[in-house]
């Protein structure tokens, strides 16, 4: 009989361990496959990172790929490139800039994400239509007169047309972020504080933002990696020396007449460059890769 | 209802209490909370409805009429009706080969980073060991992908003497230099695109994970194959993703500035071939400073992407499966 068969201990022990092996030998092909893939996608970073590393001379030399000599020349003079201009005010340009953008998307897109996502008001759903809708404008219909009218108040040249955006929650994006968020909070939360009489800024201030706070640290991660990578805007916003931020400093290893032929300084200041990214991802990767992908779902 | 819906205790004050329950029918019992909980509402949105207004439709309604101007930063603006957008299609070569390369770069950088994610998101969500590893390490790219750093490194890495052809040289296949090259430069910008495609492999993961282990269990016992349960369960299952994730990867590319920026040192060369439609743009607007002419860009810019995604969202009523309906 077939059953008999089927149920035959020895054989059915035999299909296990066969289809255990194929299994394994399965996971580790596609191991092998997805760290080659990362290795190709990867390489040419790994090889900047050797390539700053080594003398200047050495570079495109035979390209060995593990430096024979170490030093950090590069290092140092990248970062004097521009005489007594050095990338230390770049960098406490570019941070500045990035605090207070912080700052302004915090806390004027979580404000309106809590009229969004716990309040009723008359024209409530026409106002988050509009909302979303500016998710997909192209920043060049604005830029144009934005930047006319920055120039005649006298702004250029200073951080103020890259902060004040943010305080007016002009990053819709996280604004969706926290509504989607803000959402999911049990109402009884609120109400308890409405018995105990608090006003809808302590509800805001004391209850929905502290719950808030996985949403938030994703908007503070996206908003410093946005505004720290962002070039558009301080290209054209930030003209002087010495207002200029990391990225825009970086553009002029691309001018010949800066005299910055030094390929080993530029490899060691764009390595520099992404530290901070790099830093603020690994600090915070498990909030990143799972918390925008599962708070945007929700 | 909870016994804390303070909306129907008499007792409270009606001025402190708010409609705590949305989802329960209206409560009519007074006007004057729902006033306090509008004029709250609207105090909350002020420094959004203060954007809205100053620095989205009021520049969105300049630029508008800026784009039948002309305009040149200096002096004001002279009417000129339709003849920037006239001059733009019928005596601007460069415009039409930025409309070029920006289709190319469009149409090939999309479908590409939707297959690259969505294939290595379907192979790491097979429970393998390490995943959170190997999800950091393919993110890390979209991480630094935008920035001025990684577009140097890529004009070096694609350069004659780049990295590129050193890869090249282990199969014996003699190099050029690709990003100065026309027919090249436009495909190392691609690349450099498509090497970015961690942030959609994410969000397909996250989507890969909520499908019921079940479903796969159920198809596997009808003996279905790993292609058929990919084809049958996987692919009609995450179409509301791969729909969410084109249109954010077309709005985005359409966009691109940065790295067609760098790579060609600000001028969209070789020959223009990687004049991006922004790039012509900006160079427009901020080198020749032809205010105007770059506004009505602008305005093109709009009306296209408003095309593309209005083609692409009624589309997905051909293609995208929603469970629930």
């Amino acid at each position: 009989m077939a059953t008999a068969k089927t149920y035959d201990p020895e054989l059915l022990q035999l299909e296990r361990r066969r289809r255990a092996n194929w299994r394994r030998i399965k996971g580790l092909g596609l191991h092998l496959v997805l760290i080659a893939l990362l290795g190709i996608m990867l390489y040419p970073v790994i090889w900047m990172v050797f390539s700053a590393l080594r003398p200047e001379a050495e570079i495109f030399g035979d390209m060995g790929f593990i430096p024979t000599n170490w030093t950090f020349e590069n290092f140092v003079r990248g970062w004097n490139l521009y005489g007594n201009l050095t990338f230390t005010q770049f960098y406490i340009n570019s941070f500045i800039i990035c605090a207070l953008a912080i700052v302004g998307n915090l806390l004027a897109c979580s404000m309106a994400a809590y009229a969004f996502a716990r309040l009723e008001f008359r024209g409530k759903w026409i106002l988050f239509g509009i909302m979303l809708g500016t998710m997909m404008l192209p920043i060049h219909v604005q830029l144009i007169p934005q930047y006319i009218f920055f120039l005649n108040i006298g702004w250029v040249n200073t951080i103020l047309p890259l902060i004040v955006p943010k305080f007016l929650a002009h990053d819709a994006f996280f604004i969706f972020l926290m509504v989607q968020f803000m959402r999911s909070l049990p109402s009884e939360l609120e109400q308890a504080a409405v018995v105990d009489g608090a006003s809808y800024w302590q509800r805001y201030w004391r209850i929905i933002l502290p719950l808030s706070m996985p949403a938030l640290a994703t908007t503070a991660v996206f908003t410093f990696i946005n505004t720290y990578n962002d070039f558009f805007s301080q290209l054209i916003y930030l003209t002087d020396t010495d207002r200029m931020t990391v990225p825009v400093a970086l553009r002029l290893f691309l001018d010949p007449s800066s005299g910055s032929s030094s390929f080993g300084g530029l490899f060691a200041m764009v390595l520099v460059s992404i530290g901070p990214v790099l830093g603020f991802f690994l600090a915070s990767q498990r909030l990143l890769t799972k918390g925008i992908a599962t708070q945007g779902f929700k | 209802m909870s016994m804390l819906d303070a909306a129907n205790n008499p007792v409270l004050p009606v001025a402190e209490v708010g409609r705590p329950v949305r989802t329960i029918p209206q409560n009519r019992t007074g006007s004057a909370f729902r006033k306090a909980e509008n004029r709250a509402a609207y105090l909350f949105l002020a420094p959004w409805l203060a954007g809205i207004i100053l620095i989205t439709a009021l520049p969105m309604l300049a630029s508008l009429y800026l784009s039948f101007t002309n305009y040149a930063v200096i002096g004001w603006p002279s009417w000129i009706g339709l003849e920037n957008y006239v001059r733009l299609f019928t005596s601007d070569r460069r415009f039409v080969t930025s409309i070029w390369v920006t289709l190319k770069y469009v149409g090939f950088s999309v479908p590409l980073v939707l297959l690259f994610s969505l294939t290595v998101a379907v192979f790491l969500n097979r429970g393998l060991r390490g995943l959170s590893i190997y999800r950091s390490l393919f993110y890390v790219p979209s991480l630094i992908g935008a920035s001025v750093g990684i577009g140097l490194l890529w004009k070096e890495v694609f350069g004659e003497r780049g990295v590129v052809n050193h890869m090249l040289g282990w199969f014996g296949i003699a190099g050029r230099g690709w990003i100065n090259n026309p027919t090249f430069a436009l495909p190392s910008v691609i690349a450099l695109n498509v090497w970015t495609f961690g942030a959609s492999m994410v969000i397909f993961l996250a989507a890969l994970r909520q499908i019921p282990d079940s479903y796969y269990e159920a198809a596997s016992i009808d003996g279905a194959n790993a292609w058929q349960r990919f084809h049958r369960i996987t692919l009609p299952l995450i179409t509301p993703v791969i729909f969410f994730n084109t249109v954010l990867l077309l709005i985005n590319s359409f966009q691109s500035f940065t790295q067609a920026f760098v790579v060609s040192n600000g001028r969209g060369g070789p020959v223009d071939s990687t004049l991006l439609y922004s790039l012509y743009l900006y160079q427009q607007a901020f080198q020749q400073l032809q205010m105007g002419y770059a506004s009505a860009m602008a305005w093109i810019l709009l009306i296209a992407i408003g095309i593309a995604t209005a083609l692409l969202f009624w589309s997905s009523r051909f293609w995208v499966f929603y469970g629930d309906r």
